[in-house]
């Protein structure tokens, strides 16, 4: 089943190949993958969709937070978050079909960002599976090419606000050395 | 500088080799006290730096250059890395402004060994190297210890600079679980004595975490009996009378029986390895499980536990060590001899199927041979093996009554692995009698470090069990492959006599059972290196087995009838 994991990492050279390694390493299937800065920037917010069993689901979770790079590794699958996914869709189609195909992509709320004599390019946003239904449609009308950004997630139960991470302070050399 | 940071962590032996990048490092050691030690290849570096390790406890250091060398690394830091083995790795890189241009012995060292190690660095600042040096010990040698590798550019170690002291470690993603949950432990204290039939299943965790005498206590203060996977041996005394063996696939009968009939068993540092399990659904399956880690992924990894306790086993058997001795609970009659009755079969399984020390009047047997390295050993000699037959009879049949004495590569399993550690833990203890146990094939894997054995004066004894196979491949090609045996014989051996007179020390070939001990007399007699090819039976087979994929009530105890070979 797919799993929707949320990482918070150091914005470190070599932190995303420490996160892509470790699944492939383990034998998860990476569905899709998007990262970026937080407002430090020293860190990044990374949205993993992964194709798991459901008994490794803890593992994954697990793992990912023995990185040392990774400061928070939190699994949103079951817990309340908000997921969305931009899609852009090229849709070449015939004359006759150009006010339906607006009518369609007003319906998913969709936005016409280019229109020229062949079709639209209409950007999407929603849920994963909203926006498989809108391709769905799209590709009904006519000929479709289709980019999506991989899903973004954020969790709504999270204790602390993490818009603001909480980078541990300092510590004393001494205190880590025995 | 780099010199400098080792120096302050404490660091006084390295193993490394030097290459183009890395002689601005090695022209600092040129007039520096700092011992380092010339192996004759990369892997033996890495493998001796895991011996040193694996023998006190300390951060082995390593060191190699660029390209070939860095890539010749990294099966002694992927063997460090599955056996838990503090490691730091120091390698150097091209000039930073070259990175990426294919340059001269060049390869992507921190791309390359980032699955190979708990983490690892590329350092391209002078500014950032002590920094980095001291964050690579503190993660190698904290928590679940592992190896890191430092990947430093040349013009970083060219560099001039002063030392400034590093005050503070900055890693907000590394945390280490080392207390265990206060509530859980009281659980576990509760469900020890409750249990009726319990049994400790202690691993390589009771060895990084230093606590054999805590594990005394526990198995002394709640009459325990106790199994040792092959990492954990000398965690509690082989001689211990709560001690039952080694279990797994070439466990004993009694220790692979115990824990199949226990109901309660206490995980202490382990990680339900294949070997050890056998078929997990048959593992223990009647046993309620208390699994203490410090590493939260292994918790639940092959086996949920009904008491998952994270944390560092030492604490954690201190606080239950002091739960069971201030509880008053005295046992009830049905308890005591529900207790009795399971230490009763426990010595039954013990006496119906020991390991046999299985000896002959014309031909010297493996376990023979291993049986007298035990007398002379006496529990106290420190054996590095390597992997294969002999690593299994050694595990069975030699008493460790120490931890850190028995250096053998488990979890990756790494053939060359015996001599180089052996030659790690000889630098660590140079009081110590120091045995390299090794078949005919680990040995031929490591020959050129015979090199650094005589050139460093060593007094290691390396014996070869020789069979003149690959001893475990073709056991397994014999019993689940029609014994049709492919690729395992192993012909054009050298005459050792011959090849350690050639480095300057002794060696001698037997073949005769009532040579052996005087041989080894000798040979631990003798102030320096002594090699020893020991010819052995070619055609035993290490028993008990328990067949992969099998449960480990399944276990073959005995060869089974001959199997024909089919006519080619």
């Amino acid at each position: 089943m797919l799993q929707v994991i949320s990482l918070l990492l150091e914005n470190k050279p070599g932190a995303l190949m420490r996160v892509t390694g470790l699944l492939s390493q383990r034998g998860y299937n990476i569905e899709s993958l998007t990262v970026a800065r937080t407002l430090d920037p020293e860190l990044s917010r990374m949205t993993i969709v992964v194709d798991v069993d459901s008994v490794q689901r803890q593992q994954v979770i697990k793992q990912m937070n023995k990185l040392i790079n990774v400061l928070q590794a939190t699994d949103l699958t079951d817990s309340p978050a908000v997921v969305r996914e931009l899609v852009l869709v090229r849709i070449r189609m015939p004359q006759e079909s150009r006010t339906a195909v607006l009518k369609e992509a007003e319906i998913f709320g969709g936005r016409v960002v280019d229109s020229s004599t062949e079709g639209f390019a209409i950007e999407a946003t929603g849920d994963p599976e909203k926006l498989g239904e809108f391709i769905d449609v799209m590709n009904s009308y006519g000929e479709i090419e289709v980019t999506r950004s991989g899903a973004l997630a954020i969790g709504l139960e999270a204790k602390k606000l993490r818009l603001q991470p909480p980078v541990p302070t300092k510590t004393k050399m001494e205190e880590f050395v025995d | 500088m780099l010199v400098e940071c080792l120096v302050r962590e404490g660091v006084d032996c390295l193993f490394g080799y030097p290459g183009g990048v890395t002689i601005p490092f090695y022209d600092v050691l040129y007039d520096h006290p700092l011992r380092h030690v010339l192996v004759r290849h990369e892997e033996n570096a890495a493998f001796a730096a895991e011996g040193y390790a694996r023998a006190t406890g300390k951060v082995g250091v390593c060191c190699a250059t660029s390209g070939p060398g860095a890539t010749n690394l990294t099966t002694g830091l992927v063997d460090a890395m599955m056996d838990s083995i503090p490691v730091v790795a120091i390698t150097g890189q091209v000039t930073s402004k070259l990175i990426g241009s294919d340059a001269f012995q060049e390869a992507d060292t921190f791309g390359i060994t980032r699955p190979c190690t708990k983490h690892n660095y590329l350092v391209k600042r002078l500014e950032d190297l002590a920094q980095t040096i001291h964050e690579a010990f503190y993660v190698a040698g904290s928590g679940r210890p592992g190896p890191v590798l430092v990947d430093v550019t040349k013009d970083v170690l060219q560099a001039q600079g002063h030392y400034q002291q590093v005050t503070a470690i900055h890693l907000p993603g590394y945390r280490v679980f080392t207390e265990g949950h206060t509530g859980q432990v009281r659980r576990a204290a509760q469900l020890v004595q409750e249990a009726q039939r319990p049994l400790v299943y202690g691993g390589g965790g009771i060895i990084a975490a230093g606590t054999a005498k805590e594990l005394r206590e526990f198995v002394e203060l709640a009459d325990l009996p106790a199994v040792l996977t092959l990492m954990g041996l000398g965690g509690l005394a082989s001689e211990h009378p709560n001690f039952i063996s080694m279990p797994g696939m070439h466990g004993s009968y009694a220790a692979n029986m115990a824990l199949t009939n226990c109901d309660l068993l206490i995980a202490l540092g382990v990680r339900f390895d294949d070997r050890v399990t056998g078929r997990l659904a048959a593992f223990a399956p009647h046993a309620k499980v208390i699994h203490v880690d410090i590493d939260p992924a292994e918790i639940g990894k092959n086996r949920a536990p009904d008491v998952p306790i994270v944390g560092d086993v030492k604490r954690v058997l201190v606080k239950l060590n002091k739960l069971l001795a201030e509880s008053g609970n005295a046992p009830d009659e049905t308890l005591r001899a529900a207790r009795r009755a399971w230490w009763h079969r426990i010595r039954q399984w013990k006496q119906e199927h020991p390991f046999d020390v299985v000896t002959s009047d014309t031909e010297i047997k493996p376990q023979h041979l291993m049986a007298e390295i035990d007398r002379i050993s006496g529990g106290q000699a420190i054996v590095a093996s390597d992997v294969g037959q002999h690593q299994m009879w050694a595990a069975q049949l030699v008493r460790f009554n120490e931890p850190r004495l028995w250096l053998s590569s488990g979890g990756l399993g790494s053939m060359g692995f015996g001599i180089p550690a052996a030659i790690g833990a000889q630098f660590a203890r140079p009081d110590k009698l120091v045995f390299a146990i090794v078949g005919d094939g680990g040995f031929q894997m490591s020959i050129p470090e015979l090199s650094t054995i005589a050139s460093n004066g060593l007094p290691i004894k390396i014996v070869v069990m020789n069979n003149g196979h690959l001893g475990m491949v073709r056991q397994w090609q014999t019993l689940f492959y029609n014994n049709r045996l492919s690729a395992v014989e192993l012909d054009g051996f050298p005459d050792v006599e011959k090849l350690a007179a050639a480095y300057g020390f002794k060696g001698r070939i037997i073949d005769k059972p009532w040579e052996l001990a005087p041989a080894l007399e000798e040979a631990v007699a003798e102030p320096g290196p002594y090699l020893l090819n020991v010819k052995v039976t070619p055609f035993e087979c290490v028993y008990p087995m328990v067949p992969a994929g099998s449960g480990l009530e399944e276990m073959v105890l005995g060869p089974p009838q001959p199997v024909a070979v089919p006519a080619k």
